[in-house]
């Protein structure tokens, strides 16, 4: 060995342990419980929807990216995490075909054409989900009770290609938010807590998504600012308007627990790619985005606003890391 | 200022940093040990930050154990000594650390010497003043033992106008693996604070701290009944685990509270950190007469066959040292000189031991994984780990689009390369490493700036 060679590199030479894939796994692994919840509740459909929206998304990924070197992007979880997450905005008895293409709208202008990983701006699951927003408009609305028939489709999963929710029967009922809003009647809190009510795949029950937001801050796999801050302006916002006139403004406890708020607390608004880096960008984003659900709920012409909230904080994203710098250590404040 | 800081609480640290495993336990209880005199010693004469010693001695010349044989180049420069008694048998260029051929000194050893170290005279520092000290520390060959090796009496020569009011002695070594600080805060404790004592004597200092992470609570226990039973002036102070403590901005921040401005040195805000092995050593100078001709090195790592603790006298040859620790085991990936996130990667041993080695890692595929890269995800890990409020993120990927300019903006000058934000990336982009690239580049473009202003 008296001129033996040995390897070279530059330090550091040891390295953390958790990996992007790792995150996108650990989130996906949490996201279990959400979508044995949607099982239990919207039965078969729950399962054909999650398969169409990711299956879109996973497609996409491998199709654009199989010519590049980076072969591996279809395996780092993130396309897979945006497909269960679109599949859980979606109404039980969607159109399958209408969330396949969801998916690849979510993959390709979400996320692909900004770059890949990491580049883009907005959230591509909710990217997808605006943009079956906009397409179909009628479907997306079209919302059906919670009943115990597991292996029963709801609505209209199987429409063919290109026909609308709006030519076959479907089974249409209100969701908390649209009766709170157009009838003023609120749903029994009992119901929304535990998910016993019309909506999204995920965003029947309140409490699971408490219990894994808290989950994924303590493991740190989260920024607690950002939950922290949106839930606490809408409670207070809401808080406030709702003293002022409780009979025709829901009380603050029901703007936390219905419609998509906390599935896109926990999920959406907490995508890292999408939302600023430092501690005071962050509460600037995430109080951005409780006053506009409050303001688009009560005011605007939608029931629910979660979803062109965080969107539109995400636009506000690469501003607020402009002007919200860090200080550097032993620099003036 | 608040002198009556109170530091009762065990907590005292900086924010951010991130928490490695320390990897302590393959030499933490494992006493130094002395390796046996080599054959053969070679001396580079450049083994300090500052201009290179002088050879004072010539081929084939008798020379005995501790005496000089190189004298400082200058003043940022220190003296070097014969680590054996023998025959100097070569003055010429051998391979170094760094990559390249330096001017060294070659030294065979008299076998049938005692080796035992004679002092001509032991200085007494009590009758001098304070050039006098540095004269004398300058000559004892000392330098900044914790990798730096940046010459000790021109860290000690406060500047006009400057003074020292808190004085550090750092025994974080939050590097993981390395236990050499550790092992000499507990074998050496007494020469530790006795050395704290010599250089106070000249700085004055109102507050004198010892400074440890609490993962050495033997460390710890040692100074704190040494400091008692002598009812000594400092306080040993016990800081977290976490990396990088032992950089001196983060120990200031943890125990002061102050911040070194950016650009600054710890002297403008009146500290002055040394550390363990340099006091060490300067507590041996002044009572024995013996200058710096040995250090402890922590040789370790998941390829090496007998972890340990090595007192080895300067200019041995790496090889050596590792075959007295057993060898290298099979599946040897990295071999390292420091610490595993600050250190220095070697592609050949056949090099000398010289002052700033202060510890020899043999790792393998345990330690040194290859990961696939990610693009960046934005996730902030790496803000939240930079000890500096850098945004390793936003500078990543500037660096990876070439835009030095604008990081240097970002205050890129200012990482002093922990590399904490390459530890915790999830995606596995090489930040620290660009960082340097970048800085390199900004730095060289200085100079040729400055070269055109000049004409
Ligand atoms: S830790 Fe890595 S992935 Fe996360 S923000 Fe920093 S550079 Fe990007
Ligand atoms: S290497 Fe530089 S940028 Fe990275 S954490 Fe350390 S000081 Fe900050």
């Amino acid at each position: 060995m008296a001129d033996r060679k040995f390897p070279i590199s530059t330090a550091p030479f040891l390295k953390g342990e958790t990996t992007t894939p790792g995150i996108m796994l650990h989130v996906l692994l949490t996201l279990l419980p959400v979508v044995a919840l949607a099982f239990y509740f919207f039965g078969l459909s729950a399962l054909l929807l999650l398969m169409s929206t990711s299956l879109g998304c996973l497609l996409t990924e491998w199709f654009f990216n199989k010519n590049t070197t980076k072969k591996y992007s279809v395996w780092d979880g993130s396309a897979l995490l945006t497909g269960v997450l679109l599949a859980l905005t979606l109404p039980p008895g969607f159109p399958l075909w209408m969330a396949f293409l969801g998916g690849v709208v979510a993959i390709g202008m979400g996320k692909l054409i900004w770059g890949g990983l990491g580049q883009n701006i907005f959230n591509p699951a909710l990217l997808g989900r605006a943009f079956l927003q906009a397409a179909f408009p009628t479907a997306i609305t079209t919302w059906s009770e919670p009943n115990g028939r597991y292996l029963a489709l709801r609505g209209t999963n199987l429409a063919p290609p290109l026909y609308g929710a709006e030519n076959i029967e479907g089974i249409t009922s209100a969701t908390p938010l649209s009766k709170m809003k157009f009838d003023q009647v609120p749903t029994a809190l009992h119901d929304l807590l535990w998910g016993n009510t019309g909506g999204s795949l995920g965003e029947t029950c309140g409490v699971i998504l408490l219990v894994i937001g808290i989950y994924l801050v303590v493991r740190k796999v989260i920024n607690w600012r950002i939950p922290a801050s949106v839930l606490l302006t809408v409670v207070v916002l809401s808080g406030i308007i709702y003293l002022i006139n409780p009979g025709q403004y829901p009380s603050p406890l029901f703007m936390v627990f219905s419609g998509g708020l906390l599935l896109g607390t926990v999920y959406m608004a907490t995508d890292p790619v999408t939302s600023p880096l430092s501690a005071k960008g962050l509460w600037v984003f995430g109080i951005g985005i409780g006053v506009l659900v409050v303001l688009i709920r009560i005011w605007g012409g939608l029931p629910e606003g979660v979803m062109y909230a965080i969107l539109l904080m995400n636009a506000f994203t690469p501003l607020i890391n402009r002007y919200i710098k860090i200080r550097t250590f032993g620099h003036k404040k | 200022m608040d002198t009556t800081h109170q530091h009762n609480g065990s907590t005292l640290t900086f924010p951010h940093g991130i928490h490695p495993d320390d990897n302590k336990g393959y030499t933490q209880a494992l006493p130094i040990e002395r390796m046996p005199f080599s054959d053969d010693y070679i001396l580079p004469l450049s083994q300090h930050i500052g201009a290179p010693s002088k050879a004072i001695v010539t081929k084939g010349q008798q020379v005995k154990r501790g005496q000089m044989i190189a004298e400082p180049g200058g003043f940022v420069s220190v003296a070097l000594h014969a680590p054996v008694d023998g025959t100097v048998t070569d003055i010429g260029l051998y391979p170094g650390q760094n990559g390249q051929e330096n001017l060294s000194v070659r030294i065979k050893t008299d076998h049938f010497s005692s080796q035992q170290f004679e002092p001509v005279k032991v200085p007494d520092y009590r009758q001098m003043d304070l050039p006098e000290f540095i004269r004398h520390v300058q000559n004892s060959g000392l330098v900044g033992l914790g990798g730096a090796a940046f010459p000790a009496h021109v860290k000690f020569s406060i500047p006009e106008g400057k003074r020292c009011r808190y004085l550090m002695v750092n025994g974080c070594e939050c590097e993981p693996f390395l236990t050499s600080d550790d092992r000499l805060m507990i074998e050496y404790g007494e020469d530790l604070v006795n050395g704290m004592m010599i250089l106070n004597h000249f700085l004055g200092a109102e507050k004198i701290y010892i400074a440890v992470e609490q993962n050495k609570p033997e460390a710890l226990a040692n100074l704190r009944k040494i400091v008692k039973e002598g009812d000594l002036p400092m306080e040993v102070v016990a800081l977290k685990t976490k990396y990088p403590q032992g950089a001196e901005k983060m120990m200031i921040k943890a125990i002061l509270g102050l911040e070194v401005p950016s650009g600054k040195l710890p002297v403008d805000i009146d500290v002055l950190v040394s550390n363990v092995g340099s006091i060490t050593a300067l507590s041996q100078y002044f009572s024995t007469g013996m200058p710096l001709i040995e250090r402890v090195i922590t040789v370790s790592g998941s390829a090496i066959n007998r972890p340990a603790n090595v007192m080895v006298p300067l200019g041995t040859s790496i090889r050596e040292l590792i075959d007295w620790c057993g060898g290298i085991k099979d599946g040897v990936t990295r071999v390292l000189f420091g610490g595993p996130m600050m250190g220095m990667v070697q592609k050949s041993i056949n090099t000398p031991v010289v002052k700033g080695t202060s510890g020899i890692l043999v790792l393998s595929d345990r330690e040194v994984r290859d990961l696939n890269q990610y693009n960046c995800i934005r996730c902030g890990r790496c803000i939240d780990a930079c000890p500096l409020y850098l945004n390793p993120c936003l500078l990543g990927l500037q660096a990876k689009k070439g835009l030095w300019e604008e990081m240097e903006e970002n205050n890129i000058m200012d990482c002093f390369e922990c590399a904490s934000c390459s530890y915790v990336c999830p995606s596995s982009i090489p930040l620290v490493q660009s960082f340097r690239v970048a800085k390199g580049f900004l730095r060289e473009k200085k100079t040729r700036d400055k070269e055109t202003a000049n004409g």
